[in-house]
């Protein structure tokens, strides 16, 4: 004896939340049954075990079918196989499209191939995270770094209006598809402290201001690369520390500024050549593809590490990236003051946010 | 005539990929009507093409438009091979033809495919120009309004009610053809779908032609209904209420007409014939022939419900055409057998020869069968020792005294030969044949009563007759497929009464195959004469039945009637089923009567006529009932038969309400609750089932087989109902359906109903356990704990349902109420603060508790059974009604849905564990409903309609359609005689709403409405005063859903429009003011790759989403926002997992509306109603 055919078809499709969030989160029907189970629903309700299996069976079933609708959101909206009132339309996608940040730890700035997708059961093992779960996000960050990469316009714009999804999560997506175009490595057990959220403010950082897209936003392809121009440019920033005197110079200026206003002078004055070296050297680096990927890796090693080691805090940091962004303007001979503000002006944020713990 | 039909194509969307090199469509269109086809151009490479084609134009006979769907069919070029088809699109264009309805049909559609399911989208505009037809010979009748709704549609106002019209159309299936073995399978699918849109198209034709005719313009209650008979072919059939209805008007009521079946004076002369409803009867007919065997038999359980159940399995004999078959009754009791048991078979001669074929192609005949039987028969017919009376059935549980249903009592209850045995032992005893007072009916439709129009004086006299007569030719049956009415127009309901009939299927002989039409349909009718045996006459027996058995109570007319079949192989049941009643001749005012504005079409006033024809004919032989002013919370409760000669042995009460009038104790319906009734507290879903084994058999054996059985099941379903209403503390249902299903190896019985406590009705008894060995102490410890667990439920029910039953007033106790009644129920208004054990004690004196006696483990089990129904989770009621009775104030939020179960049973199941099975079945679908609309509460499941079949053996298939309705908590909840106070302020409220909608129309759209609203108010008035009663402190506010209006059209909003569906009548919270056509889909679904598509659960849900997405898209390209009144009419599922194959047939229907919110109240219209018709109310006291 057996239930051989369940169906449950609304006129408005009913979706529970809860249900949704446990499809997503790649439970099968029987652990998710069990999930539900201990939350309680079944005394609130009066309803029998044998009653929850069959409305989980029936959602995830309409999941599945509204899934492949969920892969173009703009369908959802004007298909009409299932009425979902708009504001259920919206919740759909943006928990369809939500993701977890340990998993995107994993992925973010790995190419979104095939290859990758092999490997998401190592993730999966790693992270906790199911399987299934794994795959939809990485499926998700596929397709929407597929629909955005060619397209013109702002990143952000982009992925908010062609995947509907609300602008936190855009920004988080626009990320990720930068992230994954410029394959910057994040993977490195010294940048395992940062969060993905560290990471999107970067990224957020660099769209905004290191793209061609933040010069002209009339250019192709301007948001998910690098403006060349301006990495070619970056080079000419070595003279800060080529030039002795220049270096000098710069030292003591920002060693003026910070006299007596932070515990932590001395280390700085005795690191300043060093940290300033490793600042300049990434910028002059940056116009190698491959010093792209270890941007942040370079930016933690160089700069992030010492000070940590110093025992700065994020006031000594603010202060002393404040001033020695400043400084440098005031330095007689060093003439690229665009470039460096500009330069200066995403490392510093960049730098105040993945300068913690 | 002809009228041209437009289409043009514009674009599509969300096409498949049907080139997988370039994944893009090379899509085309055809479009075809009739014969004719155009095709658009290629739109290459895309799969959103844009064709935006000409007007294609198609000119054709009217009669073709309504017949035909358009056909577009959406293709794929391929330049080498065969263009494939993507799918297809069938557009019914009926609604187009009515001029009050769409003007354009406009929108995306689903591109459907019976393989692969929705595909794409397309957009497409039709349009119809129809010249005006004048032809007096036309076979078109365009123009005709349909109505699924079963009761008068909310922006009409009906004039007339002309009454039932019926039709089927039969052909070869084409599933079944020789054709169908080489041609795919979705060749085979389309050529189905085509050819019942056809044939739906072609019935309604035929049914709009039989309205006009009549001289309506509407048919409101419209069911229709295919049969797949499979290899004899398939049946679409048809029944309706003709209608002549007027847009909009002060009252939604209307006026039927009188009583033209009106019990004439021969009822009085022959008062026992009535009577002869006994608990059982059954009617057994005919002769054992072999060759042409068929059996026979009837069976009824009577009192508030009249249940029939006969069998008769196919008769190839070439007896009388037409013949009545089913109703040997009436040639043998017409030799006057009575009291004896005479052998019945030589009387089959008779029988037919006593008949003339009637009724050839029109209904005119039908008074010719009438004469056959006028000689009022008598009394004997009961005594008739051959009848087998229900207490033979009830011998499961031998001592069950029914207080007033079930009476197996028969008068010669001691000389009568338990049925049981008979039935059991040789069915062929089986045929003989009781019959009860048929020919009261037929007197009083026929020329019978020509008596009674005999003893009018005056010139009326003639007039009379011509109208009695004329009316009756029309009313062959007086029925009315509505089930709710307008106020005062039921006046008295008798009960349900019902007719089954079990046949053998054989392929359907189709002379018009010949046709040359390009399809092969057939009209039965025309060629029924030289065909031994029809589909038709099978029915018509059933409805002769029917409206025997209406007779037998009393009643001249059948209300909230309905068909239905279930088919097994070869073995069909036919069942129909109805509520006995009496209607109001007083609507006549609001128009002339059908007969004479048939004759004369101008208007004629007949009011006076009217009553006082009903006055003369009813009122005089009926000693009660007829009285022309009734408080409406309460009249329709009065009993329609003659006290002194109660069909059935029932406990007759003064009206609780208005005590003048005996009331019954327990009233069932197969309508919805009237709106003006009182209720004491709120009502709940009660649903009786059953499942019984059968063996395996072939052709007649299976018919005979089935036919021994339905008694039973019937009988048992009945008991179940009844216990379940008592356990609840009910004494009245509404809405009941019974629905009995066949299969191979088991039959399934189902039946809902919505339980209430009419306030009129006396308080049910409770219900009381009895064992037969009482010398057991331990057992007598185990019936009084059961004894306690069931007194504990009924006190819970109680409270649960609200039913505190109003204090009995002092001054009634020297009415002449029966003794131990009024006992009780002054018993029963202590009860609250005394504790139950005394009250069980004594109500072992009652006369009226209901008696169960354990003397077997079935009993027992049946008690527990009767237990476990679990109570529905708080916030959750359920009724299958309209509207729950006690809840008024619901939002604007609903839900519908369709939920589908199917069971696989293991073999070798005992009739008890099956039973458990499928009550679980049922309970758990319940449940899960529950949980899954628990976001919804406070809510109510609004016309739970459980449909069971039995696809194939040892599976069970639960389809269930309702809809959920939330409502706000803040009322409070009414009880006594506040209750019957606000059904008053209800039934005002109902007619401000009318007002309301009224003025505002006349404002807004400035119609051409004559009726001024001053005129409508006065009519309010009068009306009121009519049948007031007191009505001292109306609320001056309306409450709940009428409280109205203003357009406001929200559902433009987003891009695709949302679509409301609800299978009720109305959506709350909003008015509909616009009917737009009716919705008749039929759609197939096969897949090959079933597991692929997510196993059956997969493959189901998908399908019904698509037919759910595909409805609410035709709606919308009609320009409605919602359906009312959908039903889920077949939903047919046939899998092969094997072969990893599935099938699915799924037929809708509705009408498409247009509905506006009513969001805001004009207060200021509302309060000058209220204040011009206040004063008319408190006129009359009880």
């Amino acid at each position: 004896m057996s239930v051989e055919l369940d169906v449950f078809v609304g006129n408005t499709t009913i979706m529970d939340k809860e249900v949704y969030q446990l499809w997503l989160n790649g439970y099968t029907v029987n652990d998710a049954v069990k999930v539900r189970i201990e939350g309680g629903v079944m005394e609130e309700c009066e309803a029998s075990a044998e009653v929850l299996l069959s409305d989980t069976m029936d959602q995830y079933r309409t999941f599945q079918m509204c899934e492949r609708l969920l892969h173009h959101p703009a369908k959802l909206a004007n298909q009409l196989l299932f009425q979902i009132p708009p504001d259920r339309q919206a919740m759909l996608i943006e928990r369809y499209y939500a993701f977890d940040d340990l998993f995107v730890r994993e992925v973010l700035g790995k190419k979104l191939s095939k290859g990758t997708k092999k490997d998401l059961d190592d993730v999966s093992t790693k992270t906790g995270i199911t399987l299934k779960s794994c795959r939809r996000q990485f499926d998700n960050f596929k397709r929407v770094f597929k629909v955005v990469e060619e397209l013109k316009g702002p990143l952000v714009e982009n992925i908010r209006q062609h995947f509907l999804l609300p602008d936190q999560l855009a920004r988080d997506y626009a990320a990720i598809v930068f992230f994954a175009n410029n394959r910057f490595e994040t993977g490195k057990k010294k940048l395992q402290y940062l969060t993905f959220q560290d990471f999107a403010f970067c990224a957020g950082q660099l769209i905004n201001n290191w793209t061609l897209g933040a010069v002209d936003n009339m250019m192709e392809d301007m948001d998910v690369d690098l403006d060349k121009e301006f990495l070619q440019d970056l080079k000419d920033l070595k003279i800060l520390i080529t030039d002795k005197d220049l270096l000098d110079q710069h030292k003591s200026l920002v060693c003026t500024a910070l006299r007596g206003k932070t515990n932590v002078y001395n280390e700085m004055e005795a690191n300043f050549k060093n940290l300033s070296r490793g600042l300049v050297n990434i910028a002059a680096k940056l116009i190698n593809a491959k010093d792209v990927r270890d941007f942040f890796i370079d930016l933690v090693e160089k700069f992030i590490e010492p000070c940590r080691s110093d025992k700065w805090t994020s006031i000594d940091m603010n202060l002393y990236l404040t001033h020695y962004t400043n400084s440098a303007h005031i330095l007689d001979t060093f003439k690229h003051h665009a470039v460096w503000t500009r330069y200066m002006g995403v490392i510093k944020s960049c730098i105040l946010r993945l300068y913690h713990d | 005539m002809p009228g041209k039909l437009k289409a043009k194509i514009v674009a599509g969307r969300h096409l498949p990929v049907m080139d997988r090199a370039s994944d893009l469509t090379d899509a085309f269109v055809e479009v075809k009507f009739g014969n004719t086809t155009f095709k658009t151009d290629v739109y290459p490479k895309s799969l959103n093409p844009q064709w935006n084609s000409e007007w294609f134009k198609f000119e054709v006979d009217d009669e073709d438009l309504q017949d035909e769907p358009l056909q577009i069919t959406v293709l794929d070029h391929d330049t080498y091979s065969a263009n494939d088809s993507i799918g297809k699109v069938y557009i019914d264009i009926d609604p187009l033809l009515c001029s009050e309805a769409a003007t354009v049909i406009s929108g995306w559609l689903p591109i459907y495919d019976t393989i692969h399911g929705i595909r794409g989208e397309i957009n497409v505009l039709v349009k119809v120009d129809l010249f005006n037809d004048l032809n007096r010979f036309r076979q078109s009748s365009c123009g005709v309004k349909f109505f699924c709704t079963t009761s008068v549609p909310r922006c009409y106002r009906a004039v007339l009610v002309h009454g039932f019209v019926e039709e089927l159309v039969v052909n070869e299936d084409p599933e079944y053809q020789w054709i169908d073995r080489i041609r795919t399978p979705r060749a085979s699918n389309e050529a189905r779908q085509r050819l019942i849109f056809l044939m739906s198209g072609e019935l309604q034709r035929k049914i709009g032609l039989k309205v006009l005719e009549m001289g309506g313009n509407a048919v409101v209650g419209y069911l229709q209904c295919f049969d797949l008979e499979g290899e004899s072919g398939l049946v679409v059939r048809a029944i309706g209420t003709a209608c002549t209805l007027e847009k909009i008007s002060t009252f939604p009521a209307t006026a039927t007409h009188p009583s033209n079946s009106s019990p004439s004076k021969d009822m009085k002369d022959s008062p026992q014939a009535a009577p002869s409803t006994l608990g059982c009867r059954s009617t057994h007919s005919s002769p054992v022939h072999s060759a042409s065997s068929r059996l026979s038999q009837g069976f009824s359980v009577s009192v508030p419900t009249l249940l029939f159940a006969g069998m008769k399995p196919r008769h190839r004999s070439s007896e009388a055409p037409r013949a009545r078959q089913c109703r040997p009754g009436f040639g043998e009791e017409a030799p006057g057998v009575p009291l004896s048991s005479g052998p019945p078979t030589p009387l089959r001669a008779q029988t037919f020869s006593s008949f003339s074929p009637s009724k050839s192609y029109s209904r005119q005949s039908s008074s010719s069968d009438t004469e056959l039987s006028l000689t009022p028969k008598t009394v004997g017919i009961f005594q008739c020792p051959s009848t087998p009376a229900l207490d033979s059935e009830s011998s499961p549980l031998p001592s069950v005294h029914l207080p007033c249903h079930l009476r197996p009592v028969m008068s010669s209850r001691s000389t009568t030969p338990p049925l049981l045995h008979i039935s059991q032992s040789d069915t062929a005893m089986l045929r003989k044949s009781v019959s009860f007072s048929e020919e009261l009916m037929l007197a009083a439709s026929g020329m019978g009563s020509g008596g009674s129009v005999g003893k009018e004086a005056g010139p009326l006299k003639a007039l009379l007759r011509q109208q009695t007569q004329s009316a009756l030719e029309q009313r062959e049956y007086p029925f009315f497929t509505l089930t709710a009415f307008p106020p005062g127009f039921l006046l008295h309901v008798g009960g349900v009464v019902s007719a089954r009939s079990v046949k053998l299927l054989d392929r359907i002989h189709n002379p018009a195959l010949g046709n040359t039409r390009s399809y092969k349909l057939l009209d039965w009718n025309s060629f029924a004469a030289d065909e031994p045996e029809t589909r038709d006459a099978w029915w018509e027996e059933i409805r002769q039945e029917i409206k025997s058995h209406a007779k037998a109570l009393g009643c001249h007319a059948v209300v909230g009637y309905s068909e239905s079949t279930s088919i097994c192989e070869e073995v069909c049941i036919l069942s129909a089923s109805g509520t006995a009643a009496i209607l109001s001749s007083r609507f006549m005012q609001d128009g002339p009567p059908d007969t004479e504005h048939r004759l004369s079409r101008q208007p004629l006033c007949v009011f006076s006529t009217g009553s006082e024809r009903v006055e003369g004919d009813m009122g005089s032989s009926a000693s009660l009932g007829f009285e022309e002013v009734v408080s409406p919370g309460c009249g329709f409760c009065h009993i329609p038969y003659d006290e002194l000669n109660i069909p059935f042995p029932a406990q007759l009460t003064y009206c609780y309400c208005c005590r003048r009038y005996k009331v019954p104790d327990v009233l069932f319906t197969t309508i919805d609750l009237p709106n003006e009734a009182n209720v004491t507290g709120k009502g709940c879903l009660i649903q009786a089932r059953l499942c019984r084994t059968k063996k395996k058999a072939q052709g007649e054996g299976n018919a005979t087989a089935i036919s021994s059985l339905l008694p039973f099941l019937e009988y048992e379903l009945h008991t179940q109902l009844m216990n379940k209403l008592k356990l609840r503390s009910m004494n009245a249902l509404f809405g009941l359906r019974i629905q009995i299903s066949v299969g191979e190896t088991m039959l399934l019985g189902i039946a809902s109903a919505t339980g209430v406590y009419l306030t009129a009705l006396p308080s049910p008894g409770g219900i009381q356990i009895a064992g037969k060995t009482p010398s057991d102490i331990t057992y007598e410890q185990h019936i009084s704990t059961m004894q306690k667990k069931i007194n504990d439920t009924i006190a819970k029910n109680k409270e649960l349902h609200d039913i505190n039953p109003p204090e009995v007033v002092e001054e009634i106790i020297g009415s002449p109420i029966p003794e131990p009644r009024q006992r009780s129920r002054l018993f029963r208004s202590h009860s609250e603060s005394s504790d139950e054990v005394s009250e069980l004690d004594l109500s072992h004196g009652k006369k009226d508790a209901f008696v169960l006696e354990i003397d077997d483990t079935d009993a027992v089990e049946d008690i527990h059974a009767l237990l476990t129904d679990s109570p529905t989770p708080a916030g959750f009621y359920s009724c299958n009604t309209e509207i729950m009775p006690g809840i008024q104030n619901w939002t604007s939020a609903i839900q519908m849905f369709t939920s589908v179960r199917v069971f696989r049973l293991n073999a070798n199941l005992t009739n008890q564990g099956l039973n458990k099975i499928f009550s679980d079945l049922c309970e758990n679908l319940l449940k899960s409903l529950y949980f899954k609309l628990r976001s919804m509460v406070p809510c109510c499941l609004c016309h739970l309609n459980f449909t069971v079949a039995i696809p194939e053996d040892e599976l069970i298939q639960v389809a269930v359609t309702a809809v959920a309705m939330s409502f706000d908590k803040e009322q409070p909840l009414e009880n006594g005689k506040q209750s019957g106070e606000k059904t008053l302020i209800k039934a005002v409220t109902e007619n401000d709403e009318q007002l309301q909608f009224n003025l505002e129309l006349n404002a807004e759209t400035s119609s051409s409405n004559p009726r001024s609203s001053p005129k409508g108010l006065s009519e309010v008035g009068s009306h009121l005063s009519a049948r007031a009663s007191s009505l001292e402190k109306a609320s001056p506010l309306p409450e709940g859903r009428s409280r109205s209006l203003r357009s406001d059209r929200s559902y433009s909003g987003s891009s695709v429009a949302v679509v409301k569906m609800t299978p009720l009548s109305f959506i709350p919270g909003a008015k509909i003011i616009k009917y737009l056509g009716i919705i008749n889909m039929f759609f197939i679904r096969e897949t090959s790759s079933l597991r692929e598509e997510g196993g059956v659960s997969g493959f189901l849900h998908t399908f019904i989403a698509e037919v759910f997405a595909m409805v609410r898209a035709h709606v919308a390209a009609l320009g409605g926002n919602a359906v009312v009144s959908y039903s889920m009419k077949e939903c047919v599922f046939m899998e092969n997992p094997n072969k990893n194959q599935a099938q699915c047939l799924i037929n809708v229907s509705g009408d498409a509306v247009i509905f506006v919110r009513e969001s805001e109240l004009d207060s200021t219209l509302v309060q000058t109603q209220s204040a011009t018709t206040h004063p008319s109310n408190g006129g009359e006291g009880t």
